[in-house]
């Protein structure tokens, strides 16, 4: 009877650490903290639903920023830390369509028509550098957003903007470095289908937006392009001797990563209400590449549900931290357990890197 | 001399096992003072163990150490490190260089043994501030050269020397040590020009007048018999001959390396496909693959055949088929069933229905992170469109997972993959069932033309035999004429119908595979370069 029993809790424990392995340590350990956060909440005097909200929203603006992570880990380019270029691509789109008149929700569309040949073009030129340094693709990554928003800090000023809700209104010229979106596109999606219950609201909208991109990367990756892709980054080899043109499917990866962080910018400001320009996009790769991290990707292999549930982590500790950590010790903590929990994130996922890799 | 009678070296008894395989059973070797031993077997046959124990590498101690004895000069002695066996007086010059390509040859020769001077600053923070003293260094990296009776430009940088000269520093640098008593060439004419090797066996003649023990590892026999007192043969991890070189011939010691005792492999029944039509033809084929160069190579591969294309390693066998798939830089003309296939481009060749099964199987052959579904269908899904859905009028291709997984099961049922199902990683499976998968996905294309390269390397006996097995059948059952690459000899001479010998980056000769194996070891070691 006892050794029945002594049996089954074994197994039991080995299950239990079997699922621990599968759903990695980290990721657990936040998800632990989060949940913490999550019941304080009531106990420091913030309101659960308002912070389900809140964390609902992060979510929607960020998560296709997350998604644009998903080709390039797939064919092999590894973190797209050169996430700014498309970022850049995105602002210049946003503000050209301000610039041409348009307003409300022709606005966002027209946003997206505008920055989908930049971010392609840029995205282009990006992938033709990634391909000629194979293997050094972060680092490359990194300096090509740096310098690329570095460049734009100076194109922002000199490009001949005119459209008086964007330059400064002092000189008449160059764009200021918050431009407000009311009127534009403020919320467009968000308020589509908005479910709002007492203090809980839902962006249904812009929730249903990032679904339908990431079906259809989903969808993409069940194609036969996307199964090369997907090759390509597991073994280039193999790829190449099955008659796979490498190169040309990481090009592809490339242009897609750029496009899809445009369109991630562009929802992230109808949701924030304001476009940042100049050093704003600087960091913006980082939350992102932590977020799909956390999510359980590696360095080369990466999911939708890792896109979801990273960015849900994530945002959720960035939307909870300040609030219930402040009210708890009144002391501004967020700021430093958010850059703690992001850059700790990405260190521990490139120290493991090799155990990806063939 | 009072040790007259002792020799110099003294290998009793020698085992070693790797795992449970055994690869060295009792070898006994003497070696004088003065005295050159040539060393031959075929790849695998154990010669680089019994040298890596004599030098004290590693690998060996880690593997669980070898049993026997090694005596220097009457004394038992036991190398834990490669520093013991060069304190002993044993130097090695490997296939390899390690060398400072920035460096001059006087300072690699003298590499962390230069004479140095004190200086102030040394005065103040000890001997590793010491200067260089390059007059003496001079003298010494001279002396070195002298002794080896090749004369280099000692003030030359090595990354713009001449492959060869490389290959004399080396030697040198193991000459300048002063205890030098016994020195291990491996293969140092493997990279040597014609002339350059004739100066190299004029300098072991002269090294072994100053009383240096060499032990001479070379494929190319006939410098064996130019230059040793004694050959050693050494095959399947015995030692099968033991002769002083002048009472031999290469045909005899060609014999010895390849000879088996026992025939039980070889019962194919060798097909005459004389009036057959050409399948593929190959003319002046050179392949830019690193360390299997193929030079000139012109064949005639016959329909429905089994062709084996064997010969020592580094010869260029392996290029014939990563040349001709695309997977290295080549040229000459392929014409398979009257097209030219155009090279360079795995695309075309996979669109001509030819197939390639890599020698790289981890490298090339498998996506090792992905299920076995993947690794059987994505070629064919790639170039011949299999396994696909598709909608919207075919612009999106979708990947049918039912089809994968059909296709996939029943190559495991017929090839007897042991995985625990189709949506296993590759990864996890053991190298011979790594390598029926890698049959698999050819087999999934369903070739016209297949490309086997190496496939029974590193697999179990049984294994091998299934492998063998599936290739026989899918030549006789569907037709396809198959090429198969194989360092093994006996292997090949058990499935192939002919067997073409590579030797030196070309064709050594096509023949029966009914011939005997010693014409076959003739004509690998006939253009050894």
């Amino acid at each position: 009877m006892n050794e029945t029993l002594d049996r089954t809790n074994l197994t039991l424990r080995d299950r239990l650490k079997a699922a621990v392995e599968s759903f990695g340590l980290p990721r657990l350990i936040i998800a632990g903290f989060l949940l913490l956060l999550f019941i304080a909440a009531p106990f420091v005097g913030s309101d659960f639903w308002t912070q389900i909200s809140n964390t609902l929203n992060r979510f929607s603006w960020n998560a296709v920023m997350v998604l644009a992570m998903v080709p390039m880990i797939h064919s092999g380019c590894g973190l797209n830390f050169g996430l700014p270029l498309g970022i850049i691509s995105g602002l210049l789109g946003a503000t050209l369509s301000i610039e041409f008149g348009f307003t409300g929700p022709l606005s966002f569309l027209m946003a997206i028509v505008i920055s989908t040949p930049i971010s392609l073009i840029l995205g282009a030129g990006y992938g033709w550098l990634l391909n000629k340094i194979k293997g050094g693709e972060m680092m490359i990554a990194t300096y090509v957003g740096f310098s690329s928003v570095s460049f734009m800090c100076m194109m922002w000023l000199l490009l001949p903007y005119h459209s008086p809700t964007m330059v400064w209104g002092f000189s008449g010229k160059g764009l200021r470095t918050t431009i407000s979106l009311e009127g534009f596109y403020d919320k467009v999606l968000a308020n589509f289908l908005q479910i709002n219950i007492g203090n809980l609201s839902i962006p249904t909208g812009t929730l249903l937006f990032f679904a339908l991109l990431a079906f259809g990367m989903w969808a993409f990756l069940h194609t036969k392009t996307g199964t090369a892709m997907t090759a390509v980054g597991s073994n280039p080899t193999f790829a190449k001797a099955a008659g796979v043109n490498v190169d040309k499917m990481r090009l592809l990866s490339v242009m897609l990563s750029t496009w899809l962080a445009a369109i991630g910018i562009l929802v992230y400001e109808q949701g924030f209400g304001f476009i940042q320009l100049y050093m704003a996009p600087f960091y913006m790769a980082l939350p992102a590449v932590s977020a799909i991290l956390i999510g359980g990707a590696s360095v080369n292999k990466a999911s939708i549900t890792n896109v979801i549930i990273g960015t849900i982590l994530f945002q959720g500790i960035v939307t909870m931290t300040p609030t219930v950590m402040n009210n708890m010790i009144h002391m501004d903590m967020s700021e430093v357990i958010r850059v703690v929990a992001s850059q700790g994130m990405i260190l521990y996922a490139l120290t493991r890197k090799t155990e990806g890799a063939k | 001399m009072a040790n007259a009678n002792t020799p110099l070296l003294e290998m009793r008894n020698i085992k070693k096992d790797f795992f449970g395989n055994q690869v060295l059973s009792d070898i006994n070797l003497t070696l004088r003072e003065g005295e050159v031993l040539g060393l031959c077997g075929e790849n695998g046959a154990g010669k680089s163990t019994l040298m890596k124990i004599l030098f004290g590498m590693d690998v060996i101690r880690e593997t669980g150490g070898y049993e026997g004895d090694i005596l220097i000069s009457g004394e038992k002695v036991k190398f834990n490190t490669p520093f013991d066996a060069l304190a002993a007086g044993i130097g090695m010059v490997h296939q390899e260089f390690s060398l400072i390509p920035g460096f001059t040859a006087t300072e690699n020769i003298l590499l962390n043994r230069e004479p140095k001077k004190k200086n102030v600053i040394s005065e103040v923070f000890g001997d590793r501030l010491n200067t260089l003293d390059y007059n003496e260094m001079t003298g010494r990296a001279e002396a070195a050269i002298d002794k080896m009776g090749f004369s280099i430009d000692k003030n030359m940088v090595i990354s713009e020397m001449p492959v060869g000269h490389k290959q004399f520093t080396e030697i040198a640098r193991e000459l300048s040590k002063e205890q030098l008593k016994l020195l291990i060439l491996d293969e140092p004419t493997a990279v040597l020009t014609e002339k350059e090797a004739e100066a190299l066996l004029a300098s072991i003649r002269s090294m072994s007048k100053q009383g240096i023990a060499v032990i001479f590892i070379t494929h190319r026999l006939h410098e064996i018999l130019a230059v040793c007192d004694k050959v050693v043969v050494m095959r399947d991890g015995l030692v099968v001959a033991d002769v002083a070189a002048k009472d031999t011939t290469v045909e005899e010691i060609s014999k010895w390396m390849v000879g088996r005792s026992v025939d039980t492999t070889a019962k194919a029944e060798v097909r005459d496909n004389e009036g057959a039509k050409i399948a593929m033809s190959i003319k002046r084929l050179w392949v830019d693959m690193p360390g299997e160069t193929v030079r000139d190579v012109s064949l005639d591969i016959r329909e429905g055949e089994i062709l084996g294309i064997g010969g020592l390693a580094g010869q260029g066998k392996l290029g014939i088929p990563n040349g001709i798939m695309g997977l290295y830089e080549a040229g000459g003309t392929v014409i398979f069933q009257g097209q030219e296939i155009p090279l360079n481009s795995p695309r075309k060749c996979l669109d001509a229905s030819l197939a390639f099964v890599s020698e790289d199987r981890r490298g090339v052959g498998l996506l090792l992170d992905e299920t076995l579904e993947w690794n059987v269908a994505f070629p064919a899904m790639q170039v011949q469109n299999k396994f696909l859905k598709n909608y919207l009028g075919g612009l999106v291709k979708w990947r049918d997972e039912k089809a994968i997984r059909e296709v996939t099961e029943r190559y495991i049922d017929e090839l007897a993959i042991k995985c625990t199902g189709s949506k296993q990683k590759a990864r996890e499976l053991s190298g011979g069932n790594q390598q029926k998968v890698c049959l698999a996905k050819a087999f999934a294309l369903e070739p016209k033309f297949l490309f086997v390269s190496e496939p029974t390397r590193g697999i179990d006996v049984g294994a091998k035999a299934l492998v063998l097995e599936a290739l026989r059948r899918f030549n006789r059952d569907s037709g396809v004429t198959v090429v198969m690459i194989s360092s093994e000899l006996e292997e090949l001479r058990s499935i192939c119908d002919r067997i073409a010998i590579v030797s030196g980056g070309k064709i050594a000769g096509i023949r029966p595979a009914s011939d005997p194996s010693e014409d076959f070891g003739m004509l690998m070691v006939s253009m050894v370069k």
